[in-house]
């Protein structure tokens, strides 16, 4: 009968670098950056470290194969260091990887640490991968781009609960204006101009619906965490710690794009997902008991339905929370990109998992500075790698011990 | 009996408005006025002799059993590949069975009544059953050229077998001349042609009559016991001339369709025969000849089995589903005639593993998925495991065609990221009536034109080319019903 790994693992440091159009660095740099602030967070040594995961998604524009990079870059001290992938979801995977070593006593101290250098292609948006997305992939997916894969959320979501398009964009409108205030407070943050639904609204087309502020950040940036066992931890010194409450990944297997039932409004692996990690954490009333969250806001469609899939809000009920300010940072809600989220915080992919615990580590520890929260417990974190036909969802619950 | 079974027709929906040609380049050739009148049909970007063939053999062969196909006989000048045969893309597109005789007829005009002849030939040899002939064109020209306002894109399909024959074959007469009006080397995009008054006057005005002429002393016939002549000439006056020459009516004489398509290569004799036939009574003969390096002329007669050949959309169902294109730079853009920014995105890998092609052919070619034994599920693509999760049964999959099905749109966008030759690439989740679901391509139809619900069909298309390799590869898009 498995426990699960409620406060079996806590964080004792982390690090996360400046995200943007980081012109001045490489993924190397970058992870140096991330490391350095982690590592002194920790107060240790690096050879105290005896496991890694790193974990990024375009390897091959940047680091290339294997978690060598890792190693080499920061000079570990020949120990075992694993890379993983799992699209959006790599940087929860390779913490994931060092909890559950943590947990299982395989090790003492474990590092995880995400990086992307998306900007090193000469172009804006994500790589075109071409025939090398699969050799049968290419004979008959779509042509398909990120944006254009999440604007179909829009367009079903429109027809379902009967909303013009107009109407709907107001809605995801207001998500990207809340995310862009949070961005602002935010000096680690890629775009920190506050922006106006008008703005937002107006902004030129990527894919219909979807318009440029509907769209997150592509950036460079890195991210890391140390964990341990609340045990060592203290004996570290270590007080209010930060303990991890759940950890949850589900994975499509073909029944959206396949099976004759999914209607393009929701995402099954999230909505599978988050009752999992619920129980995992014991919270029975996620609205209530759930204080922040950083959710994968690829798109502000992608957030507005991942907060009826969370089961923070009812189905076809998220525009009206939206519209309430339910999840704006003094929104008496539940705060959601408190950072400013993808969107304005940016997406370096393989960082950002490991970039939304950093910022429920801060506010857990009172470190948020104009964004803090007064008093939070719990805050959850949500990746979706892929497509919303076909994707892999990451949740992750942190909060204080004994909460 | 031997002779036509059926007919279908294609012609791309886009119709090049030719006073846009006067309107871009009309300062630099004034004469190009004279052919000014009136539009061409010209093939999307991602149509091109092959998918055309594919959509008029569809229109063909549709309410008939295609199992019983036992020859595909492709006739073009504008094959996309050289060397792997452009036929046996078309029959694995139209999923025939495998045991059969597929054979390209290419590198002439008349290339489309010379399949004709051999298609007949192997029917009354015994041989054979039902020959299918599909004849398409897409032939490049220079911009501002008079053959870029002659010519036009399209395809016409012939089912030729011996039961319930729509067009009995009387007969034919050859003329093989090597008239080189225009030739096309070898790796040369455009022809190379003569002058158009030796062509007229020695090509046209002298080989067309000797064929049909030929064909009426070889079967003893003359104009006046046929009710139409079909035969082609992309200069509208002399087309007229050698209706004279024969001795016929204005009321014989099939329309060149030069204002409607302009002329399709080696599909044009073929395309007028279908727009004859769709006009023809039982006992109605018609004379159809080619021109190309001397000529074929055939006779056929119609029969009473015509008027109970299911409603199709042949050629004038084609010409009504038309969009105007008011843009000459779309045309040459389409036809890469200029050198667009594309972007570094543009740059991405391209290349084919013909191995993946090879196991999955009937996947990709012939838009056939699975449908489990079991269960009874539907889907697309057919895997080792079912989709159901009531199922997830194991190796039961048999194989399901999806291409005449209907679907529904569920989600689309229109994005205007992705790289295209015309932004926005539209795509989307459909579901098949019956079962089955994917995403696709959405082509022919435009961002305000759809809908969630919207009812769409298949269509075979160019999905990429790989320019550095040559390789064209096709896949099934959806375009509105």
């Amino acid at each position: 009968m498995s426990t699960g790994i409620k406060d079996k693992v806590a964080i004792i440091g982390m690090g996360c670098t400046k995200f943007g159009e980081r012109w001045d660095a490489g993924a190397e740099d970058l992870m140096v950056e991330a490391f350095e602030e982690a590592i002194a967070d920790a107060g240790i040594e690096k050879n105290q470290i005896q496991a890694a995961w790193l974990s990024d998604c375009f390897e091959e524009i940047h680091i290339g194969k294997s978690a060598l990079p890792l190693s080499l870059t920061l000079r570990l001290p020949n120990i075992p260091a694993t890379r993983v992938e799992n699209f959006c979801a790599s940087g929860t995977e390779a913490f994931r990887g060092a909890v559950y070593a943590v947990a299982s006593g395989a090790c003492d101290i474990a590092l995880a640490l995400g990086v992307e250098k998306l900007k090193d292609i000469g172009y804006g948006g994500l790589p075109n991968s071409g025939s090398n997305s699969g050799s049968l992939n290419w004979l008959w997916m779509p042509n398909l781009t990120a944006p254009g894969a999440f604007a179909q959320l829009a367009t079903a979501y429109a027809a379902k609960y009967k909303y013009s398009i107009d109407d709907l964009k107001r809605v995801l409108a207001h998500v990207s204006v809340k995310s862009h205030a949070n961005g602002a407070l935010n000096p680690k943050a890629h775009l920190r101009t506050p922006i106006t639904e008008d703005q937002a609204i107006s902004s030129p087309m990527v894919a219909h619906p979807l318009g440029l502020y509907d769209c997150c950040g592509v950036s460079d940036g890195a991210a890391a965490a140390i964990v341990t066992t609340p045990e060592i931890a203290k004996k570290l010194g270590k007080k209010d710690l930060v303990t991890v409450k759940a950890l949850q990944l589900a994975l499509s297997n073909g029944e959206e794009v396949q099976f004759n039932e999914w209607d393009s409004t929701y995402f099954v692996s999230t909505s599978k997902a988050s009752v999992v990690a619920y129980k995992e954490a014991g919270i029975k009333d996620p609205r209530k008991e759930i204080s922040m969250m950083e959710l994968h806001d690829c798109f502000s469609i992608t957030e507005l339905i991942t907060y009826e899939d969370l089961g923070i809000s009812p189905r076809g009920g998220a525009p009206k929370d939206v519209l309430d300010g339910f999840f704006d940072l003094k929104g008496g809600g539940v705060p959601a990109q408190v950072d400013g989220g993808l969107k304005c915080f940016g997406h370096p992919i393989g960082a950002s998992g490991l970039r939304m615990l950093y910022e429920m580590y801060l506010q857990l520890h009172g470190r948020a500075d104009q964004r803090q929260l007064k008093d939070p417990k719990l805050g959850l974190t949500h990746n979706l790698g892929g497509f919303p036909f076909m994707n892999v969802v990451s949740i992750a619950i942190v909060g204080k011990e004994g909460v | 009996m031997v002779g036509i079974v059926s007919y279908g027709g294609y012609v791309p929906r886009r119709r090049l408005n030719r006073m846009s040609v006067i309107q871009e380049m009309g300062w630099y050739i004034p004469a190009l006025m004279m052919v000014a009148n009136g539009e061409r049909s010209m093939c999307n970007w991602d149509e091109d002799s092959l998918t055309m063939a594919v959509a008029s053999a569809r229109d063909c062969i549709s309410g008939f059993d295609k199992s019983k196909i036992d020859g595909i006989f492709l006739a073009t000048t504008t094959p996309p590949f050289a060397d792997r045969q452009n036929s046996g893309i078309v029959a694995t597109a139209l999923n025939l069975r495998e045991d059969i005789v597929t054979a390209d007829f290419a590198s002439s005009l008349k290339s489309g009544t010379t399949a004709l002849i051999s298609a007949v030939e192997a029917l009354k040899s015994g041989e054979k059953k039902n020959v299918l002939v599909a004849a398409s064109d897409h032939r490049r020209t220079k911009s501002a050229s008079f053959y870029e306002m002659w010519f036009g894109d399209g395809s016409a399909s012939l089912l030729l077998g011996n039961e319930n024959v729509i067009a009995e074959y009387k007969g034919s007469f050859s003329l093989s001349l090597d008239f080189v009006d225009h030739y096309r080397g070898e790796s040369q995009k455009f022809d190379y042609t003569w002058e158009e008054r030796w062509i007229r006057d020695e090509g046209y005005a002298k080989i067309i009559p000797q064929a049909v002429n030929g064909l009426f002393k070889k079967y003893g016939i003359t104009i006046k016991d046929v009710a139409k002549v079909v035969y082609p000439c992309f200069i509208s006056r002399e087309h007229k001339g050698i209706a004279k020459k024969i001795g016929a009516s204005k009321e014989q004489v099939v329309d060149n369709m030069h204002e409607v398509t302009g002329e399709t290569g080696a599909a044009h004799p073929l395309l007028m025969l279908t727009a004859a036939l769709e006009q023809s009574k039982p006992g109605d003969k018609i004379v159809v000849a080619s021109f190309g390096q001397g000529s074929d002329a055939l006779l056929f007669e119609v029969t009473e089995h015509i008027t109970k050949l299911a409603p199709r959309r042949g050629v004038k169902g084609s010409l009504e589903n038309r969009k105007e294109e008011a843009s000459y730079a779309k045309f040459l853009k389409f036809n890469d005639l200029i050198n667009a920014e594309t972007g570094i995105r543009a740059e991405a890998a391209t290349q084919t593993a013909l191995t993946t092609l090879w196991r999955n052919k009937k996947m990709i070619l012939g838009f056939v998925g699975g449908k489990c034994k079991k269960c009874g599920t539907v889907q697309y693509p057919k895997t080792n495991v079912c989709v159901n999760p009531k199922c997830n049964a194991f190796h039961t999959q048999e194989d399901y065609e999806f291409s005449d099905k209907e679907a529904k749109v569920m989600s689309f966008t229109g994005d205007y990221l992705a790289v295209s030759v015309e932004p926005p690439v539209l795509y989307g989740m459909v579901q098949f009536d019956g079962g089955g679901r994917t995403l696709l391509d959405f082509t022919d139809c435009d961002l305000e034109n759809v809908q969630v619900g919207q009812t769409m069909k298949l269509s075979f298309r160019k999905k990429y080319y790989d320019k550095d390799r040559g390789f064209t590869g096709y896949f099934w898009k959806a375009i509105l019903k």
